[in-house]
């Protein structure tokens, strides 16, 4: 069974604008999005800035109140709860927050920081949270002399490992990773991709990873989404997104990412979009993607948006939105003669 | 053979400050022909960028210096020139993309006026003249109804088409050489993707030379032809790219390509990181920048900076390990295994 399902998700931020504050407009930050993610595996959400891959991750944690749909963890409607049923979701329901610098508290100590959500969920007694806290560190990669010191004195890198230590406090079960490894330099990202890894396989734990660096996510991940403008172009299997994508947004995105290999570049077909992302304050008729899109044709890409529907090999698990899927072949993207 | 634009050798730059003196570049030598592409890598804090502003001699002074080495500009010793000498180079001879269009572009002038400003400048155009060349390069780049947007502010315009506005305006004057330092770290792929394309096809037209500074091993793969690796202010390793990615010499090197994650290998390595945290370049050690971090460290490594080694046509090394043990070391790794073979 499933762990988290999310159903027809909605999220519209209101434009307030005038001296009444009028709602004059919305913003489709996230708009009908389906997705479910089994126990034990890492979901990726990718997308580029403004598609809405870190509002869903705050509305499935109901960090924020959803529009509309619905939000299930493990049977439990997240969406329905009262505040104290919410509160004990989330300790099975843990985020960790891509800036390591805005999401710490500059004036309390690390020891405190890590301690906080076993505080608020009033678990243990002082030692025993003090002897956790060690524990974490441990876990994280980090020694106990760290516990009495302020964020300010560790860098980027060993901020974010003290949020993933306050992320695994509770024992939760599954993890949202807010773009947990986009502001840190490529040396230090490969440390905490690998110590994410070990965690998950030591814990058991299930990541929901939202990021925007393709290659990163279709590293972690065993399933990718990949979102536009609020909505689900495609999901499939991360070996199969390079090989086989059937979305021409996924075929865009995955072959404007520069691949580290000079002789793979040099062959490789570019496929580069037109213009700049459209504003989600007023996404475009019909398919979002139709403005941008190679294949669009007026009928039907205009008029109305394609459903997520499951293409290729029954089983593979593979869903696309759209009216004129890549025909299930070699990859367009891919590396020419391979 | 191709023409010698330029010609680097030893640059140093240091900053003074209250806390010491920062090593931000240190002694680092390239050459760039006209119609090639160096790529120079490295994480936050290696040297680049300050290396690049050294060649513009944009280091604000005080607290920077080039305290040593030469920049030669097709014969010519840019750090003998004169500070009007040295304006009339600039924008001329070489031009500058920084990284975040929003903030190098002035929020209060129309985008028209600056590029306009810049051609007034150099050129010695009368204004109109001058805005219809503006508008031809914005057509150029790749900027839809350019007789509309010429006369529009920066934050009417996207950051992927504030960007092209900043490669119009580094063109402007044909420069020899286009230093890009992270054009594209701000934006989207996809946006990246056109940005890459409008820079190859300015190149292709103007017979540039182009410096691409960048933190992305993929941007330098597809653009560069030459790649200078820097870490800690030195150069690490420099060379042919091909060369610098299939027969890599420097532990760091390998350090950087083995923490890639690869979007079109199929099979999954588990990813190589480097250990420890990037020096404090206050702290720099007299020798190798990466001992202490370096897996292999020999005794030496400490001590003293390694001579360059010259390992294959226009490919070298800093490197204290010798280099059959090198050649060792890197078959046993993951990421060179299949390679070796």
């Amino acid at each position: 069974m499933s762990i988290l399902e999310v159903v027809d998700l909605k999220k519209h931020f209101p434009i307030k604008s005038g001296m009444l504050r009028r709602t004059t407009g919305q913003v489709y930050a996230v708009d009908g999005v389906t997705f479910a993610i089994e126990e034990g595996e890492t979901m990726g959400l990718v997308g580029e800035s403004g598609c809405g891959k870190s509002t869903t991750g705050r509305v499935v944690l109901r960090l924020l109140p959803a529009t509309s749909g619905s939000v299930v963890f493990d049977g439990v409607d997240v969406m329905a709860g009262t505040r104290a049923e919410v509160q004990r979701l989330r300790r099975d329901m843990q985020i960790v927050f891509q800036d390591p610098y805005a999401s710490l508290n500059p004036r309390k100590k690390v020891k405190h920081i890590i301690a906080e959500p076993l505080r608020i969920h009033a678990i243990g007694t002082e030692a025993e949270r003090k002897r956790r806290v060690l524990d974490l560190l441990e876990i994280v990669g980090l020694t106990a002399e760290h516990a009495e010191r302020y964020p300010h004195e560790f860098s980027g890198g060993q901020r974010q490992r003290i949020g993933v230590a306050r992320a695994l406090a509770l024992n939760p079960r599954l993890i949202i990773c807010d773009e947990p490894v986009s502001a840190l330099d490529v040396s230090i990202q490969a440390q905490m991709i690998n110590l994410l890894e070990d965690l998950q396989k030591q814990l058991k734990l299930t990541y929901l990873f939202i990021a925007h660096d393709l290659s990163v996510v279709k590293h972690i991940s065993d399933r990718v989404a990949v979102m536009y403008l609020g909505k689900i172009a495609e999901i499939a299997d991360s070996s199969l997104l390079y090989v086989k994508p059937q979305h021409p947004y996924t075929e865009a995105l995955l072959s404007a990412v520069p691949i580290p290999d000079p002789k793979t570049e040099r062959e490789r077909r570019r496929l580069i979009l037109e213009g700049d992302v459209p504003s989600p304050a007023n996404p475009p008729s019909g398919c979002v993607f139709h403005p941008r899109c190679p294949r669009m044709l007026n009928d039907p890409c205009t008029l109305s948006a394609p459903p997520l529907t499951v293409t290729g090999d029954a089983g593979e698990g593979h869903q696309v939105a759209c009216f004129f899927p890549t025909s299930y072949g070699p990859a367009a993207a891919g590396p020419v003669g391979s | 053979m191709a023409e010698r634009l330029l010609e680097v050798s030893d640059l140093t730059t240091h900053f003074f400050t209250y806390a010491g003196i920062v090593k931000a570049v240190n002694g680092v030598t390239f050459t760039l022909d006209r119609d090639e592409t160096l790529g120079i890598v490295g994480e936050s804090g290696s040297g680049k960028t300050v290396a690049a502003l050294s060649l513009m001699r944009l280091v604000p002074d005080p607290p920077g210096k080039i305290v040593a080495g030469s920049i030669t500009l097709k014969g010519r010793d840019l750090l003998a020139l004169k500070p009007d000498e040295m304006r009339h180079v600039r924008g001329n001879d070489i031009a500058m993309i920084f990284q975040d269009p929003m903030t190098s572009l002035n929020p209060v002038f129309k985008v028209g006026n600056q590029i306009a400003e810049v051609i007034c400048l150099h050129q010695g155009k009368s204004k109109r003249e001058a805005w219809a060349m503006a508008t031809e390069l914005l057509t150029k780049v790749g900027i839809p109804d350019p007789e509309q947007r010429i006369d529009q502010y920066p934050f009417e315009y996207s950051g992927g088409m504030r960007q092209r506005a900043m490669i119009a305006m580094a063109i402007s004057c044909n420069p020899d050489i286009l230093i890009a330092d992270e054009p594209t770290t701000a934006l989207d792929v996809t946006i990246q993707a056109q940005i890459m394309d409008v820079i190859r096809e300015m190149q292709a037209q103007y017979h540039s030379g182009v410096i691409m500074i960048t933190h992305d091993l993929g941007v330098v793969a597809q653009m560069a032809q030459k790649v200078m690796v820097m870490y800690g202010g030195r150069t690490i390793e420099y060379g042919p790219v091909d060369e610098v990615y299939y027969d890599p010499h420097q532990p760091y090197t390998w350090g950087l390509l083995g923490s890639l994650p690869m979007l079109h290998e199929t099979i999954k390595h588990r990813l190589t990181p480097i250990k420890g945290q990037p020096p404090n370049l206050l702290l720099l050690p007299d020798g190798c920048p990466f001992s202490g971090r370096c897996p292999y460290e020999l005794p030496e490594c400490a001590g003293a900076f390694p001579q360059l080694e010259v390992v294959g046509t226009d490919h070298g090394v800093h490197c204290w390990i010798p280099r059959d043990e090198r050649e060792r070391i890197r078959a046993s790794l993951p990421r060179f295994k299949a390679a070796a073979v």
